[in-house]
């Protein structure tokens, strides 16, 4: 399971992001730099660093591998902890690489999520035909990579069941996701047909509010926060890893937890 | 010639510094982590993490946990097999602990034969040991709660294992604080764990 490089987005907007994100956040350079500082402690374990560089791609080369050893210990059948309703923690925290005030507002009535890629049934599907879909939903724990976790109720349709209906192949490799945001990201197969998988529309039995991904949240209680994409505008199946936002900086593909 | 012969093989020597190389890298890159959520009411200086930023330092953390681990478990399999774990360690009585203890606070705790350990070490290095094994344990609930329902129930749930695997971090390096002043207090336990001899 090989992850290529994202393909670079020249888009004006995720630009001017990540040139905020580069003022605001601690910086990439920065990293680089420690990572050099510490290649002298490197050279102990007898790696032969001669550039920052090298350390970059070394660290980046263990997490593909990592990626790989938690596509293999993942359980398609294991199923993560579910919560009574007591638990929900209230106020579900925000969390985007933007302020709450900034989340996209996304029109309902005009609103089609765009499928595309290895799957028989191209067509855009509106809201009220994803609501006649089958609905279930769930109380689980979302687990954020900065550490903090929260219990929520999400509800909507069992990803599995989405994906037979637009006839996609399951033995493709990955699932893609644009989002309204800009954000993007891509999972794999095997977590795409997990049971607690599900294309959510509502929280906490209100339909989707617009900080928590209006219209549409893939919502996964086996993957990190970063991994569950909101606002989703389009998906595709493909065979070719589409990456994602926060992985094109270096967080771990596979994201599992 | 046996009194020739190494103290500290060159098995422990390499597993010493290979552990001591991806623990330094897991703590300072684990603060950095710490940071981005603190579980208390502080956070550690950026200046002495490692990573520059969150997901720098998770690429440096889940790389050092395989020096650790792997390291860890040849370290294990040589003690074992070597005998080594049970004739330097055991046995270890209560009674001695204390004598030494309070002979270390006294400054009179001798160091005449380094192939014995005392009983304060034998316990300081055991405590170490399970230790690393609660920094692993507790880790591996943190990265992959649910993989490992079992694991997990037993840390008390995926927040707890956070916290758990802080205390087993801090106790790692209160552990590795003193270490380094024993170490300046009988310098040649350096040269014994570089050269052997």
């Amino acid at each position: 399971m090989t992850e290529s490089n994202p393909p670079a987005k020249l888009d004006r907007a995720l630009l001017m992001k990540d040139a905020m994100r580069e003022l605001s956040a601690p910086t990439r350079r920065l990293f680089l730099r420690r990572a050099l500082s510490l290649g002298g402690l490197a050279m102990l374990s007898g790696c032969s660093i001669s550039n920052d560089k090298s350390v970059d791609s070394f660290l980046k080369g263990v997490s593909r591998f990592n990626d790989r050893v938690q596509g293999w210990l993942f359980d398609p059948n294991r199923l993560a902890p579910t919560y009574p309703e007591s638990m929900i923690t209230r106020p579900f925290p925000f969390n985007a690489f933007y302020a709450r005030s900034q989340a996209p507002r996304v029109d309902g009535d005009s609103y089609r999520l765009e499928v595309s890629g290895l799957v028989a049934d191209k067509h855009s599907w509106t809201l009220p035909e994803l609501h006649q879909l089958p609905q279930v939903d769930q109380v689980t724990r979302h687990i954020c990579v900065e550490g903090w976790s929260a219990i929520g109720k999400w509800g909507g349709v069992r990803f599995s069941t989405f994906l037979q209906r637009i006839g996609a192949d399951t033995s493709a490799r990955y699932i893609g996701f644009k989002c309204s945001d800009d954000y993007y990201t891509s999972i794999d197969m095997a977590t795409a047909l997990h049971p607690q998988t599900l294309l959510t529309l509502s929280y906490d039995g209100q339909t989707l509010p617009r900080e928590y991904g209006f219209p549409m949240k893939l919502r996964m209680p086996s993957k990190l926060g970063y991994k569950n994409p909101k606002h989703i505008a389009a998906l595709f199946v493909t065979n070719t890893n589409p990456g994602g936002y926060w992985e094109h900086y270096g967080y771990n593909w596979f994201g599992g937890s | 010639m046996s009194t020739a012969a190494a103290i500290h093989p060159l098995w422990l020597r390499l597993t010493h510094w290979s552990n001591a190389l991806a623990v330094i890298i897991l703590v300072f890159s684990g603060w950095r982590i710490y940071n981005a959520s603190p579980i208390f009411n502080f956070k550690f200086p950026e200046g002495i993490t490692l990573g520059g930023w969150l997901g720098g330092a998770l690429l440096w953390h889940f790389a050092a946990m395989w020096l650790l681990v792997a390291n860890g478990v040849v370290y294990l399999l040589f003690n074992l097999f070597s005998g080594r774990l049970k004739n330097r360690f055991f046995p270890l009585r209560v009674r001695e602990v204390f004598g030494d203890l309070l002979a270390a606070l006294k400054g009179r705790l001798a160091h005449e034969d380094p192939r014995h350990y005392n009983a304060v070490q034998k316990l300081a290095y055991l405590f170490v040991m399970l230790d690393t094994l609660v920094v692993i344990l507790s880790g591996l609930v943190v990265w992959k709660s649910v993989q490992f329902p079992l694991l997990r129930e037993l840390m008390g749930g995926f927040d707890n294992a956070r916290i758990v695997h802080f205390f087993a971090m801090a106790a790692l390096v209160a552990f590795f604080l003193v270490h380094i002043v024993m170490v300046a207090l009988v310098p040649r336990t350096l040269l014994l764990m570089t050269r052997g001899r």
